[in-house]
Formats: C-alpha cells, structure tokens, sequence
C-alpha cells in the first residue's frame, strides 16, 4: 500500500478553512484574524523549509550533516526550556542546564532506540535519527521547562520555611527535598497522561501519520509503542536532571539558599 | 542577672570577627558562655542581617569562632545545628508541629511546651489554626530542641502579650543559667535592659555601644 499524495488543490481546500475561520473572526469581532492567517502562513513556510532540508539531508545521508540538524534542534529546545520559567538563573546558567538535560536525554535514548529497537542501517539513518530525536525533544522541552518552572516558584514561595530548615540545620537537600520531589513530578505529570491516554482519548500524532501513511495499525502501534517508552524515559531524565542541576546553581559551598541568582521575569 | 564567666579555656563561646555583606558590617562581637547579649536597633539597622551573618545564611566576608573552632572547619549544617537562628517571622513547613520535631528531642519538647504555657494538643492541631503567638513560642521550643550551644534570637516576642513574654524570658534565663548563650534582637529598650547582660545597639548597619 502505497501513500496517497497530495497536490497543491488538496491543501489549497482545506485552506479554505483557515480562511473561513479568518472570516468568522472578523465577523464575530474576536480579532484573531491577523493572528490566525499570520500562524497559518508561517506554519505553511516552516514546514516547507523543513521539509526541503529534510530531503536534502535524507539525500545526502551523511553524518556530519545529521549531527548538525541534530545539534540545530537540540540547542533550540535548550532555549526553550532556558526562558520558559518565569524565574530563572541570572546569566548563563539557565541556558547550561537546558542545554545539558536536553542534550543528554534525548541523545541517550534516541541512541539506544537506533542502536537497540530500530537499528537502520547506517544506524545514523537520518530518517530516522532526525523524526525520533524530534519527538523525543519535544516531551524533553515539556518535562524540563514544566519541572524547572515549578521547582524556581516553588524557591521563591517557599524561601521562608526552607530557610527556617536550614537555619535549624537541615543540609540543603533536605530543605528542599519536598520542593524536589513535586517539581520532578510535575514534570512527569505530562507523560503519564500522555500514555493513559493514548489510542482511548487521542490516536498520537506519529501513529496517526503512519495509519495515513499506510503502515498496517499494529506495526504503526508498536512504533508508538516503543516511541512513548522513550519519552517517558526521556522526560524522566530531563526532569530529575533538570531538578538536581537547578539545586545546584541555587546554592553554594556553605549550602545558603541563594536566591539572589534567580532573576524575576 | 549576675554576669557570666567566661570559658576555664578563655576562649568566649562566640566570637565574631569583622562579618561584613553588602547589606551590613563590619560586625565584630563576642559573647561568653551563660550569657546574652541584647542588641537593640530601629527597624532596617541591620540587625537581622547580623543574625543571618553569624549563622552563615547568606554570602559574606569575616570569621566567627564556637568555643576557638573556627565556622569554616565545620559544614554549615553543623554549624546552624550549633548556632541556631530563629527568624522574626518564623516559617513552618509541615501541616503539624510535632512533624517540625525530631522523635529524639520530644521528651524536652514536652517539658520546653509547658514551660511556656503551650498545651501539649497543640502538637497534632494544623499549624495554622495556632495563633500568631502560639506559633511564635512555638518556634521557640523548635529552636531549644536543638540543643544549640547559642541561639540567635530575632524578636522572639514581637507578638506575645505580657504573661507570654515574661514566660519567654524566664525561660531564656534557666536555659542561659544551664549553659546557653543568647544574642537577643529586640525593638524594645525595656526588655533589652531586663534579658541582656549586656546592651549593643546596631545602628547605620554597625554595632555601637548603646
């Protein structure tokens, strides 16, 4: 079974949609319109840029070109994740622990994926070391920006009472161990729905796109299958990760809460 | 009170040598053993950021040494199980106040509670049912049950009437009496006359005599 391919008129219909919805905006006075068209169009030329490189990258099947996708995406979730708390580190540092959770996560379980699961030949593949690592970051981005969000609040709301722990002489780990522990878990909130929703509430995205592919449903589930352990595995690292290294920058040799390195928004 | 002795060692139980932070100091102090120092001062002199200098809460330049041991040669969370410091708004961070103590430390707790008039059924009640001043000598036995070898006090009465207060203090002299060494901060002359063995006062960030 092959895909069925889609011409310029099949897209150009379903943007008749979009321009519909522009109409009822400017009907109904909501004053998306210029939002929405603005999205749309942007949307439209993202995917076509990514979509020319990603064939010239496929085409070309080398490494070097694979890695610096790989790196491009890499570093654009790290600074995501950087700026999306709205209490950070001041300086750098945000950026080094975005970039070092992310980094590490999503490379270790893509590569076991390619080397273990998959295994393309080569095994860096860039048609399937690219998708993989796309997705993989995505939950990364969302598990690291959602704990590190939730563990700098939660530094700033509690300041008092993790003083008073240390002031009575709690090693910072301790002060902060229940602050850990719901920010951590916060970060995996998002993966465990994911999974118990999935194929009941929502057909997921990449199982979807192979169904319209073509593939036959249980290979296309096995797939999804091993593509929501990965997340989970990765989203798990990026959390704790995240979490730990953020424990870190907030305190020093005397083991003070220094929260004169966060910055506020 | 009559004033303590210094350590058989000569050594003062506290000596804090030129604490300096952006937000204050130098600050240089010594207190001995059965002693406590009362530091007066208007609000915003400095007088908690000397407090939260001495137990190493926040970045700073300067020594200070328990019983000749310098702060250094310890880990801060030994030090502060040491050198307790008990803030002006004390924070409380589970839903009970028995949870804030360690099981080892109850049978004193017990003792501290009734000291202060507490009843004990305060210890399983949701913390924040107490009243401001149940907390406050709430916090006080906290810090007690530490077993510090000197207590740094930050308006510890702020929000007690008279009765409570003067259970508070009767309490600080039989602990003082037993071997502690308090640095007492309070807004109110009186009271600093009636506790401190001795009288500083911070003032422009600095300690001066009063």
């Amino acid at each position: 079974m092959t895909p069925i391919h889609l011409g310029a008129v099949d897209l150009a219909v379903a943007a008749l949609l979009v321009l519909l919805s522009a109409g009822a905006s400017m009907a109904l006075q909501l004053r998306v319109h210029r939002q929405l068209l603005w999205a749309a169009s942007r949307m439209v030329v993202q995917l076509l840029l990514v979509g020319l490189v990603l064939r010239l990258v496929f085409r070309a099947g080398s490494p070097i070109a694979t890695v610096g996708i790989v790196l491009l995406m890499i570093g654009a979730a790290a600074r995501e994740v950087a700026v999306r708390p709205s209490e950070r580190l001041k300086g750098w540092a945000n950026l080094r622990i975005g970039a070092m959770v992310v980094g590490a996560s999503s490379v270790a379980t893509v590569a076991l994926a390619l080397l273990t699961a998959i295994r393309p030949s080569p095994w860096f593949d860039p048609r399937y070391a690219i998708p993989l690592m796309g997705i993989v970051l995505g939950s990364v981005l969302n598990s690291a920006s959602l704990s590190l969000d939730s563990f700098f609040g939660g530094l700033v709301a509690g300041r008092a009472s993790i003083e008073a722990r240390l002031a009575l002489g709690a090693p910072i780990h301790v002060a902060c161990a229940e602050l850990i522990r719901n920010s951590i878990r916060r970060g995996l909130i998002p993966l465990i729905n994911q999974m118990s929703a999935a194929g009941i509430i929502t057909l997921p995205g990449i199982m979807t796109g192979q169904l319209l592919a073509g593939m036959d449903p249980l290979e296309a589930v096995k797939y999804q299958i091993l593509l929501l352990f990965l997340l989970t595995g990765a989203g798990a690292m990026a959390a704790s990760g995240s979490v730990y290294l953020a424990v870190k920058s907030i305190t020093d040799e005397r083991q003070r809460l220094r929260l004169d390195r966060l910055a506020v928004k | 009170m009559p004033r303590a002795e210094p350590l058989s060692s000569g050594e003062p139980r506290l000596r804090v040598d030129a604490l300096v932070s952006p937000h204050g100091g130098p600050f240089s102090v010594t207190v001995d053993a059965h002693e406590c120092v009362a530091i007066v001062g208007r609000s915003g002199s400095g007088k908690s950021v000397l407090l939260r200098l001495i137990a190493d809460l926040d970045p700073h330049d300067g020594e200070v040494w328990l019983e000749g041991g310098a702060r250094s040669s310890w880990p801060a969370p030994e030090w502060r199980r040491r050198v307790v410091y008990q803030a002006a708004e004390p924070a409380w961070w589970a839903s009970t106040a028995r949870a804030h103590f360690a099981p080892a430390s109850l049978a004193l707790v017990d003792a501290l509670l009734s000291n202060l008039g507490l009843d004990n059924a305060l210890m399983d009640s949701d913390i924040t049912r107490l009243s401001t001043g149940e907390r406050q000598r709430m916090a006080l036995v906290r810090s007690l049950a530490c077993e510090p070898r000197v207590l740094l006090l930050d308006e510890p009465t702020a929000a007690l009437d008279q009765a409570s207060t003067l259970a508070v203090e009767a309490l600080l002299a039989a602990r003082l009496a037993a071997g502690l060494s308090v640095v007492f901060v309070t807004h109110s002359r009186e009271q600093a006359e009636r506790i401190g063995h001795r009288l500083l006062e911070v003032r422009d960030h600095q300690i001066h005599a009063p």
